[in-house]
C-alpha cells in the first residue's frame, strides 16, 4: 500500500514539476511550487523523515510561498521573453538525466539495511544517543549535541542570510507609508478564520520547541510555524498591526540574540571546564547536562529562524508601500 | 518495494533535470530561482530516500519500534531546508533590487541593457 501511495505521490510530484516550468504566469508556478512543497512533505513522512516532513510543510508550503509571492508583487506576475537555446539545454538536460539514471543502477538497493550509508556510523549514533544523551528523537540528539558545530554554523548562514536581505531592501524607497496596508480586514471569513487558527498555530509552535526532544521538531520548524503564525496575522490584519506586535527592533534583537544565546552555551561550556559546545558539564549529571545544552540551543535556534523569517517578510512588504 | 526504490532515484534524477533545465533555459530571474528550489527539492529527496531503511521506523525511541532509519541524512536535510529559504529569499531581495535599478526581470532585457 505504502509502495502505491509512494509512487502516486512522486508521479503528481513530477506532473507538478512539469507545469511548474511550462507556466508563463508566476503567480500560478509559486503556488504550484507550494503543492509541489506538500507533496515532497508527504513523501518524506512515507519515508520516516518525520522531522524533516513537518520542516518541508512548514517552511517549502507556508513561508516560501509567501516570500515568492511578496518577491512577485513587486516585480511582475508574468514571464515576458521566450526560453532560450531551448534545444541545446533539452539536449544537455536530457543527457544529464540519462547518465544520472544510469548512475541509480549501481545504487545499493532502496531500504537495503546493509547499504554503505546505513552501516558505517549512523548505528553508531543510534547507540551512543541512548548512551549519552538518552533522549527519545536521535535526529534531535545528532543536530544538537553531537553535530552542534554544523549547526551553530547553519543558525550563523541563517543569520547571515536575513541581514542580506535587510541590506538589500531596508531602507532606501521611504516615504510611501501613507498608504496603510491594512489587510484583509475588510474580508470577515479570513479574518475570522485566521482568528480562530492563530492562537493553535502558535500553540502548536511552542510545542514543536519545547517537545522535540521526545518527538518530531525542534528549533527549526517551530521557528518557522511561529514566524507563520505571525505572517497570517499581518496578512490578515495588515503589516503595521503586526509590527506593533512584535517591532522591527525586538526582531532584530532575536535574529541575533538566539544565535548569541547558540554561542553563549558553547562558551558557558568552555567556562566550565570543557569544550566549546560540550554540554555534559552543565550539569553534575553528564546526560542531564546533554539535555539541558540541547533545550537551550534549539530555543537559540528557534528564536533566530523565527527572528530570520519574519525580518524577511517585512522587508519584502515594507518595500512594497 | 524494489520498483519503488528505483523510481525514487528516477525521479530524482527528472527533478533536478526539471530544476536545471529552468535554470538554464528560462530568462525571467524569478523563474530561475523556482527552478533552483526545485532542483534543490530533488537533492533533498535523493538524501532522504537513501537514508530510509526498509521495514524500519522513524528514528525516535520509545515508540515499540526496533529498527530505525538513518538519522544523519535527515539532520542535514532538516537544516537545509532552512537554509536553503533563507538563501532564496536573499536571491529574490537580489532580484527585487534588480527589477528596481533596471525595470524588468528578464535576463535578455538586463544584458542588453547593460551593453548600451
Amino acid at each position: 500500500m505504502t509502495v502505491i501511495f509512494g509512487i502516486f505521490l512522486l508521479t503528481l510530484l513530477l506532473i507538478t514539476a512539469v507545469a511548474i516550468v511550462r507556466t508563463k504566469n508566476l503567480f500560478v508556478a509559486v503556488m504550484l511550487m507550494g503543492i509541489a512543497s506538500l507533496l515532497i512533505a508527504a513523501n518524506f513522512f512515507l519515508l520516516d523523515a518525520a522531522d524533516v516532513a513537518l520542516t518541508e510543510a512548514a517552511v517549502g508550503a507556508g513561508i516560501s510561498t509567501v516570500l515568492f509571492l511578496g518577491a512577485l508583487s513587486l516585480t511582475s506576475e508574468r514571464e515576458h521573453s521566450a526560453t532560450s537555446r531551448k534545444a541545446l539545454s533539452m539536449v544537455v538536460v536530457t543527457a544529464a538525466a540519462l547518465v544520472v539514471i544510469y548512475a541509480t543502477f549501481d545504487k545499493p538497493a532502496f531500504g537495503s539495511p546493509d547499504a554503505p550509508t546505513q552501516t558505517y556510523v549512523a548505528p553508531w549514533y543510534l547507540d551512543k544517543t541512548r548512551e549519552f544523551i538518552d533522549i527519545p528523537n536521535v535526529v534531535t540528539a545528532v543536530l544538537g549535541s553531537f553535530r552542534g558545530y554544523d549547526t551553530l554554523g547553519e543558525v550563523l548562514v541563517v543569520f547571515t542570510a536575513g541581514i542580506g536581505v535587510l541590506f538589500l531592501l531596508a531602507g532606501g524607497q521611504q516615504g510611501g507609508r501613507s498608504k496603510s496596508n491594512v489587510g484583509l480586514s475588510q474580508h470577515l471569513i479570513p479574518r475570522v478564520v485566521g482568528r480562530l487558527l492563530i492562537p493553535f498555530i502558535l500553540l502548536f509552535g511552542l510545542y514543536v520547541q519545547f517537545h522535540g526532544e521526545y518527538g518530531p521538531g525542534g528549533g527549526f520548524q517551530a521557528g518557522a510555524i511561529i514566524a507563520a503564525a505571525i505572517i497570517l496575522y499581518a496578512l490578515l490584519e495588515g503589516e503595521e498591526k503586526a509590527l506593533k506586535v512584535i517591532p522591527q527592533r525586538v526582531l532584530l534583537g532575536l535574529t541575533a540574540g538566539g544565535a548569541m544565546l547558540y554561542g553563549a552555551v558553547g562558551i558557558a561550556g568552555m567556562l566550565l571546564g570543557g569544550n566549546f559546545l560540550d554540554y555534559s558539564v552543565l550539569s553534575d549529571d553528564p546526560v542531564k547536562g546533554q539535555q539541558l545544552g540541547i533545550l537551550l540551543i534549539e530555543a537559540g535556534v528557534g528564536i533566530t529562524v523565527t527572528g530570520v523569517l519574519l525580518s524577511i517578510f517585512h522587508a519584502f512588504a515594507a518595500r512594497g508601500r | 518495494m524494489e520498483i519503488l526504490g528505483i523510481y525514487h532515484y528516477w525521479v530524482f534524477a527528472i527533478l533536478l533535470m526539471i530544476g536545471f533545465y529552468a535554470v538554464i533555459a528560462k530568462l525571467n530571474l524569478i523563474k530561475k530561482l523556482i527552478g533552483l528550489s526545485l532542483l534543490q527539492a530533488a537533492v533533498f529527496l535523493l538524501y532522504i530516500s537513501m537514508g530510509n531503511v526498509e521495514g524500519a521506523s522513524a528514528p525516535i525511541f520509545g515508540y515499540g519500534a526496533e529498527t530505525f532509519s538513518n538519522p544523519l541524512p535527515q539532520v542535514l536535510i532538516l537544516t537545509a531546508i532552512v537554509v536553503g529559504i533563507s538563501t532564496m529569499a536573499l536571491g529574490l531581495g537580489l532580484v527585487v533590487r534588480i527589477k528596481e535599478e533596471y525595470g524588468s526581470i528578464e535576463e535578455d532585457e538586463i544584458q542588453e541593457m547593460d551593453h548600451r
